[in-house]
């Protein structure tokens, strides 16, 4: 048995200490918003928050999570009641096939909780490690922007970076 | 007793004269801006390629910022100093600097005013030049895009900030000898010693310094500092047991190598430039740096294949290494023990330099910050993982990594190491090949 924290509650997991997050978020959790992508920490498809950083769930064993405060994109609304973050990436339309967005919006998450007005240079270089393969990148980022404290953010327009 | 006054005023009033005009130099008559037309093309093109071997941009360019405009912090020991705007901006960069004022100053280390530069600087090397390659590196500068950008005040810790001072090192250090290719060795390993020594200033990073901060010329290469990261020797006092050749150290130096990996820290911002240097000169440093490896040592290579060809070992009871070994198998076996399966990824671990390294800190701060590749650019990457382990994590990890690849001694304490370092910023990021500035004011 291992007990994890996610999303402000303990869960009690029958898995081996070995078992990526990833795996237990999915199929014992249910939590399927993050998603198995290469399974090698190349393409964030599974970023989740730990203790507020972004981290790739599919590297990393759930032995080594105890205590740790574990936050999916589940945690952050739902699809009645998205959050503010997800709001905005439903206003920017900044998904094409929607795999790597779970991953995009929890990374995204872990900079705007740290800088609230990030310079768009800041948005680049902290989202550089996720990947999207559909070229949705410049709704993302406009997405990010509409959902942080920068005043031109208000009057960002879709696409226009 | 009036005149014993008037007679020791006169002596200090001429020692202070004579120290200041000592510790300066006369300042050189600022010129107007050169205009781009008055350098030949292929002469600024030349300067370009000599600017990248020289890795000119690491100190001058700060991350994300303007091209050559200076603002790049290094710390030393001596305090922290400044990269400076090197752009053709007449009043914050050197824009009205003539060419005797530029070369003066790579040369002697001596700006246009007169003040001493410190040698964080390496004129040391640069005075080496040849008249020609310092001609075409003042066509690239003075060919920049100017920036006005001041640069900041160094923060330097009495007295060294004295800039006056220096001039006793260069008493001490600066070789001003011109460059001499040795009759014994071949024209490719004297191009090599020419662009090591009085370009790519390999030694300023790998060879130890004195506590006056010159380069130690009795321990040639064995192996020093850069910006907090180990920079191993490059000779035969290598911990390392892997072998360097001239191939090996040409792929190595240009992108990676599959038996060593590829460069991490301030190495990968000198690899990402040689990438675009000429070929033969980068297989002319190669040669050169792989003659002070010698030949491979038998010893080592014994010692290599056993561990190579090791199964695990016993951890015995040891609970901080069975815990080391779980991090290990959850966190990195998925790339690393894939017997090179992977892109980008050794055969084995024992490979690595860094894993017989005095300290563990070089691991770590791969293990914490990971690798970038630069966007736009191909090449190894490795996840960062600061945020999700613990220094207790990181550190079982570390002891864990050395027994298991190396068969030297355990490092002190690494978990106290990946505290430390896990506190530290990480860094700049490596130069994008693209600039995301650039990508995003295009759309």
């Amino acid at each position: 048995m291992v007990e994890l924290k996610v999303n402000g509650a303990v869960r009690q997991v029958d898995a081996a200490p070995e078992t990526p997050l990833l795996y237990v978020l999915r199929e014992d959790l249910q939590l399927n918003g993050a998603k198995f992508g290469c399974g090698l920490g190349q393409c964030g498809a599974c970023t989740v928050a730990i203790d507020g950083a972004p981290a790739f769930s599919c590297l990393l064993p759930v032995g080594l999570l105890a205590g740790r405060e574990i936050t999916t994109v589940e945690g952050l609304g739902s699809p009645d009641k998205p959050g503010p973050l997800q709001q905005a990436f439903i206003d920017e339309q900044a998904a094409q096939c929607g795999y790597c967005i779970a991953g995009m919006v929890m990374r995204a998450h872990t900079l705007l909780a740290r800088n609230p007005s990030p310079t768009d240079d800041e948005i680049l270089e902290h989202m550089s490690p996720n990947l999207c393969r559909c070229g949705a990148h410049m709704r993302i980022v406009a997405a990010i922007r509409r959902a942080s404290s920068r005043k031109e953010a208000s009057r960002s327009q879709r696409g226009a970076l | 007793m009036r005149f014993g006054h008037l007679v020791t005023l006169l002596i200090v009033v001429a020692l202070v004269g004579f120290g200041l005009t000592f510790l300066q130099s006369r300042p050189l008559k600022p010129v107007d801006p050169p205009r781009r037309q008055s350098f030949d093309d292929a002469q600024v093109r030349r300067g370009a390629t000599l600017a990248a071997i020289g890795d000119c941009a690491s100190c001058h360019t700060a991350p994300n910022g303007p091209a050559y405009a200076g603002g790049v912090a290094l710390e030393t020991p001596f305090g922290v100093i400044h990269g400076t705007n090197i752009t053709p901006d007449p009043d914050t960069g050197i824009g009205r600097w003539s060419f005797a004022a530029f070369e003066r100053a790579m040369r002697e280390g001596t700006d246009q005013a007169g003040n001493r530069l410190y040698p964080a600087f390496p004129y040391n090397h640069f005075a080496k030049l040849t008249d020609d390659d310092l001609k075409a590196l003042y066509a690239f500068v003075m060919t920049r895009q100017p920036v006005r950008a001041q640069t900041p005040e160094n923060r330097l810790r009495f007295p060294y900030s004295i800039r006056g001072l220096v001039t006793f090192w260069n008493w001490l250090y600066l070789d001003d000898k011109p460059f001499k290719p040795d009759p014994r060795q071949s024209d490719e390993w004297s191009r090599g010693a020419y662009l090591v020594e009085a370009l790519a200033h390999c030694g300023a990073c790998h060879t130890p310094r004195t506590k006056w901060g010159g380069e130690n010329s009795k321990a040639r290469f064995d192996g020093g500092d850069a910006e907090g990261w180990w920079a191993p020797p490059l000779n035969g006092s290598t911990p390392a047991l892997e072998p360097w050749d001239a191939e090996r150290l040409t792929a190595y130096l240009r992108s990676w190598d599959d038996r060593h990996g590829g460069a991490v820290g301030p190495m990968a911002a000198v690899t990402a430039n040689l990438a675009k240097a000429p070929d033969a000169d980068v297989k002319a440093i190669a040669v050169y740096i792989a003659s002070h490896f010698g030949q491979p040592d038998v010893g080592k290579k014994v010692r290599l294949e056993v561990l190579l060809s090791r199964p695990e070992p016993d951890l015995g009871d040891d609970a901080g290494l069975a815990r080391g070994r779980d991090v290990f198998k959850g966190v990195c076996a998925q790339c690393h023990e894939t017997g090179a399966q992977v892109p980008f990824t050794v055969q084995n671990l024992a490979q690595h330099t860094s894993l017989f390294a005095p300290t563990p800190d070089n691991v770590l701060r791969v293990a914490l910050h990971g690798i970038r590749t630069p966007a736009g650019g191909f090449g190894p990457i490795m996840p960062g993982f600061a945020g999700s382990l613990t220094p207790q994590q990181l550190g079982d990890l570390a002891r864990y990594l050395r027994a298991r690849f190396t068969d030297l001694p355990p490092w002190p304490d690494p978990t106290a190491a990946a505290r430390r370092l896990m506190n530290q910023p990480e860094g700049p990021a490596p130069a994008p090949a693209v600039a995301p500035k650039a990508w995003a004011t295009a759309q």
